[in-house]
């Protein structure tokens, strides 16, 4: 299969990345996508910083202030954080296992398109009529009061790009306990890989919550069903319920795969093998369990009572140890190494004492008679983050220059790279930091505004500050995508030097097919066993032979547009006749999609032993 | 990265240094006017001491490791080190134990602030002498209700100071949360239940305060969110006497005395009265209170829990309340003349139950 390295037209490029089941190309759609709505709710965010930057401002009115702050935290939680997660998994996880691809191609490519449809109707609503206003937790009291199509945007929205983040869990499930290499056994797995592993079994119990909190709020409000009307038997609690129960798991499917990617970018330039592996992959999955059973800590001032508010407030307290347990043992793995202060490297050893930071405010957190105090004020902004900008923020800027040669085949510049760390990490401390004293002296969160004379004008204007400064960063990053593109300076199988694990053993990027020949795995960082035994290649665990490959496919692209058109009668059904027509035709178009797919044969195709050793004799590397 | 690691220690430093009270006395939670804030503050104290131990430990491992380990040379491979059981051990076994220190005051603390019986037993054995206030909270005004004094008012909580409050708390339209940070930690007001709690109102603080604390809505309820406050006068417990004394005084609406306020009692009485009662009695149902209770209104600290108390301001609030408090219930019920505007002012400058 030549054809992968043939020149084509922009028409057959679009028409390939829409039709595309290959991981790698995937996960470019994921980080293209995802990078967009991380701009986006970082100009969100800086409406909010801007509105707030002196007491009584008028920068933005009150009701578009709680349009803005909705959609800054959803954008940033479903669209941009975790999109810019699965992009790099999708890159790489396949690869570090030293699979062919995932498990279910189809249901990858459709994973990605119901996110992206998902993401583009929610953001549809600042054209049509005003976002939703209500929070990104969206309590049923107020969500329920809230006028206009806002709430049902960020239903509906949710719901469509949730189905895609569970097909996206199930298929990464199924592909790291299916699809690893010869050898690979799951104590040798990367961390990486680990925690995607887990976070993808959060996935798989945390999202069916939301979906049915979703389904709920979407009843309620555009089939007249009274789940959470109190008046009619409902109840408001419900919501927070559900909610929490996906939303407490949510903050771990981010962070997990964060602390992956951190954990193989200590190891790989402090030269060192992962201190405590065994411990870092228990401590993985306890966190993950007991992130399942601490979901009422955000409710203790619901009026749960002292008992459900001092169980939950211990099991919290319980997460802080296997989290202590990692962040002594990275500081363990580069105890005694050979560090390397690349840019990704800068940004793994700046999220340890930042992590610890929002670490320690959620013990306090979890303390429930303070947090009576704390809870819903700029201590909790400050606490949250401090964990998903100083935790997940960091590994996502800290794994684009880290995985971006593996993806594009060039490097991003260092220089430039140690340029937005520095802004960022400067504005991002800038910030937040002094936000936890704003809350606890007395500034609730959520608020457009704030009046004169409360003490709460500094530390507000050093915020804002702050804010400017991460908005700098994330323009010279992009200055440094571009300028790397177009210089587009090729890079070989392992441009850092120190890789450890599988995906540094093929070249950058990786051909459709990713390993010619399945590599065979001999302990854990495989590829740097082989670096010290002299090898510059992966041992083959298999003769070269055929090649079985997925077919493209436009139908995950159909079946995605079919429920984003069926969203739009369903919402509008309500105000206009044409509605239900319109929720017809979408459900058409999305069942007859699902109707193709099953009845037509699609087999694949197959790429002969013969075209890949013609690969290798002009130069390609496997 | 040396100085990250320094860097990272002087905001620490900060935060014992800090800790011991910033922000304004009228509003911070740093500065506890009362037993529930005392509490929460003995534990924010605890809590802050472990957690900067805690840190120091790490920052010290963490700028040894950025100072000891750069790499000299390209060449060196250091030692491929699996693990070490003693270390793992040490610190699984020491954050547990901090855990446990933090643990058992929280739970006890959890508990107490939890302890409403005193107010259930006023059921059994009919009046209890523990004072109960029922809040309401509405779309950005509060209520407050003296179930056993049968008065009623709204946005200035009056309480007294030295003893036990005890509220009832709910919202009668979306969820709201009632939150006063110098005197203790919220509790929501949820749509579904009642909610109970208590406080205590300490008179040097609250003398100290300038006998006003702050209240706040902590949960976002709409788009005046930021100015649902209200205003707590901790009183000593025999001034509070005078003032419920006062308050049950007033049995019919007050007379107005000059001419234009009674001219504005009449254009009160046509366009106004409808949701806003001018007796404290809590005779009428909650669903008819639909706007806050102005008895005592010439005695309010601000108008609409927001602007200065004076003529200016109630005449800029009357013709244009939109623009004060953006999606308040209150705009466009009543259409009033500027002339018939001053009238109703001059009348509710004088609705005081006390000189």
């Amino acid at each position: 299969m030549s054809t992968y390295a043939q020149k084509k037209g922009v028409g057959a490029v679009i028409w390939d990345y829409l039709t595309t089941v290959d991981h790698k190309k995937i996960a470019i759609l994921y980080l293209i996508a995802g990078g967009f709505f991380f701009i986006l709710g970082g100009l969100e965010a800086m409406v909010i910083r801007i509105q707030l930057a002196i007491p009584d401002n008028n920068f933005v009115s009150a009701g578009f202030y709680n349009e803005v702050l909705t959609m800054h935290g959803t954008t940033m939680i479903f669209l941009a954080a975790m999109p810019l997660l699965f992009a790099f998994m999708n890159a790489i996880v396949p690869l570090q296992i030293g699979a062919r691809d995932v498990a279910f191609p189809f249901l990858n490519s459709l994973g990605f398109w119901l996110f992206f449809f998902g993401g583009v109707f929610l953001n549809l609503s600042w054209f049509l009529g005003g976002a939703p206003d209500a929070g990104w937790t969206s309590y049923a009291s107020l969500s329920l009061a809230s006028e206009g199509h806002g709430i049902d945007f960020y239903a509906l929205g949710l719901q469509i790009s949730g189905a895609g983040t569970l097909i996206a869990g199930i298929n990464f499930l199924v592909t790291i306990i299916n699809m690893r290499a010869p050898g690979m056994t799951y104590m040798r797995m990367p961390l990486f890989t680990w925690t995607t592993f887990v976070a993808s079994a959060l996935i798989l119990f945390a999202f069916p919550a939301l979906t049915v909190g979703l389904f709920f709020m979407m009843f309620d409000r555009l089939f007249g069903s009274n789940f959470f009307d109190h008046t009619m038997g409902g109840n408001t609690v419900i919501w927070e319920h559900l909610f929490w129960i996906f939303g407490h798991p949510e903050v771990y499917i981010l962070v997990l795969p964060a602390f992956g990617i951190f954990s193989d970018i200590i190891s790989t330039f402090s030269r060192k093998r992962l201190f405590g592996y065994s411990s870092m992959v228990f401590a993985t999955v306890l966190i993950g369990f007991l992130g399942f059973m601490v979901w009422a800590h955000h409710m203790f001032t619901t009026g749960l009572g002292p008992i459900a508010n001092a169980i939950f407030a211990v099991a919290t307290m319980a997460i802080a140890v296997p989290t202590g347990i990692k962040i002594f043992n990275w500081l363990f793995t580069m105890w005694g190494g050979s560090i390397k202060f690349t840019t990704p490297m800068m940004y793994a050893v700046a999220f340890v004492p930042s992590f610890v930071a929002g670490g320690v405010t959620g013990v306090m957190l979890a303390v429930a008679a303070a947090d009576y105090q704390y809870h819903d004020t700029y201590f909790v902004v400050a606490h949250f983050h401090y964990v998903i900008i100083g935790g997940v923020v960091l590994s996502l800027l800290a794994g684009t220059h880290y995985y971006w040669p593996k993806m594009f085949g060039t490097m991003l510049d260092e220089f430039l790279g140690k340029i937005t760390f520095w802004l960022f990490l400067i504005g991002f401390h800038l910030t937040f930091f002094i936000q936890h004293f704003l809350g606890l002296m007395g500034m609730p969160r959520r608020i457009f505004t704030f009046l004169p004379n409360q003490g709460l004008e500094i530390g507000n204007l050093v915020s804002t500050i702050g804010a400017f400064f991460m908005a700098v960063a994330v323009i010279v990053l992009l200055w440094n995508i571009v300028i790397t593109s177009v210089k587009n300076v090729k890079v070989g199988n392992d441009p850092w030097g120190d890789g450890r694990t599988l995906e540094w053993a093929i070249s950058s990027p990786p051909p459709f097919y990713n390993f010619k020949q399945l590599p065979l795995v001999r302990g854990l960082d495989a590829y740097w066993i082989e670096k010290m035994e002299g090898k510059k290649e992966m041992t083959p665990a298999e003769p070269l032979g055929d090649i079985h490959m997925p077919n493209s496919s436009f139908i995950p692209f159909m079946i995605s547009l079919g429920l984003f058109i069926a969203a739009f009668g369903a919402m509008y059904r309500v105000d206009y006749a044409w509605g239900l027509p319109v929720l017809v035709v979408g459900m058409a178009i999305t069942l007859l999609s699902m109707l193709v797919r099953s009845i037509k044969d699609d087999h694949g195709f197959h790429i002969h032993k013969e075209d890949l050793i013609d690969d290798k004799d002009k130069g390609g590397k496997a | 990265m040396k100085r990250l690691g320094k860097w990272r220690l002087l905001p620490l430093l900060a935060v014992v240094a800090l800790l011991a009270g910033c922000g304004e006395p009228f509003l911070s939670a740093l500065q506890p006017a009362g037993e529930v804030a005392q509490i929460q503050y003995d534990l924010m104290v605890l809590s802050t001491a472990i957690m900067v131990g805690v840190i120091v430990v790490v920052a010290i491992i963490f700028i040894l490791v950025m100072v000891r380990f750069r790499r000299k040379s390209e060449d060196e491979i250091p030692k491929q080190v699996e693990g070490s059981h003693t270390l793992e051990i040490i610190w699984t076994v020491i954050p547990i134990l901090l855990l446990v220190v933090l643990a058992v005051p929280t739970v006890s603390a959890t508990f107490k602030l939890a302890d409403v019986s005193e107010m259930d037993q006023k059921a059994e054995e009919g009046e209890s002498e523990a004072l109960i206030v029922n809040v309401r909270a509405n779309l950005y005004w509060w209520e407050f209700e003296y179930p056993n004094e049968e008065i009623v008012t709204s946005q200035d909580l009056i309480v007294p100071t030295g003893e036990k409050v005890y509220f009832n708390l709910k919202a009668s339209d979306v969820k709201h949360s009632f939150w006063i940070p110098p005197v203790g930690g919220k509790m929501d007001t949820n749509t579904d239940n009642v909610n109970k709690f208590w406080l205590e109102f300490d008179q040097t603080k609250a003398d100290e305060a300038g006998g006003i604390f702050y209240g706040k809505c902590a949960e976002l309820c709409g788009p005046s969110h930021a100015l649902m406050d209200f205003k707590v006068k901790a009183l000593p417990r025999a001034e509070f006497d005078q003032w419920v004394a006062d308050m049950q005084n007033v049995t019919e609406p007050v007379q107005a005395e000059t001419a234009t306020a009674q001219a504005g009692q009449e254009v009160f009485n046509n366009s106004c009265i409808g949701c806003h009662a001018v007796t404290p009695a809590n005779t009428t149902p909650e669903q008819a209170r639909m706007g806050p209770n102005l008895t005592d209104f010439g005695n309010r600290t601000l108008v609409a829990g927001i602007l200065e108390n004076n003529e200016e301001n109630i005449k800029n609030w009357l013709k244009d309340p939109e623009e004060y408090k953006p999606g308040n219930k209150m705009t466009g019920k009543y259409n009033l003349s500027d002339e018939e505007i001053d009238a109703v002012t001059q009348y509710l400058m004088g609705l005081k139950v006390q000189e």
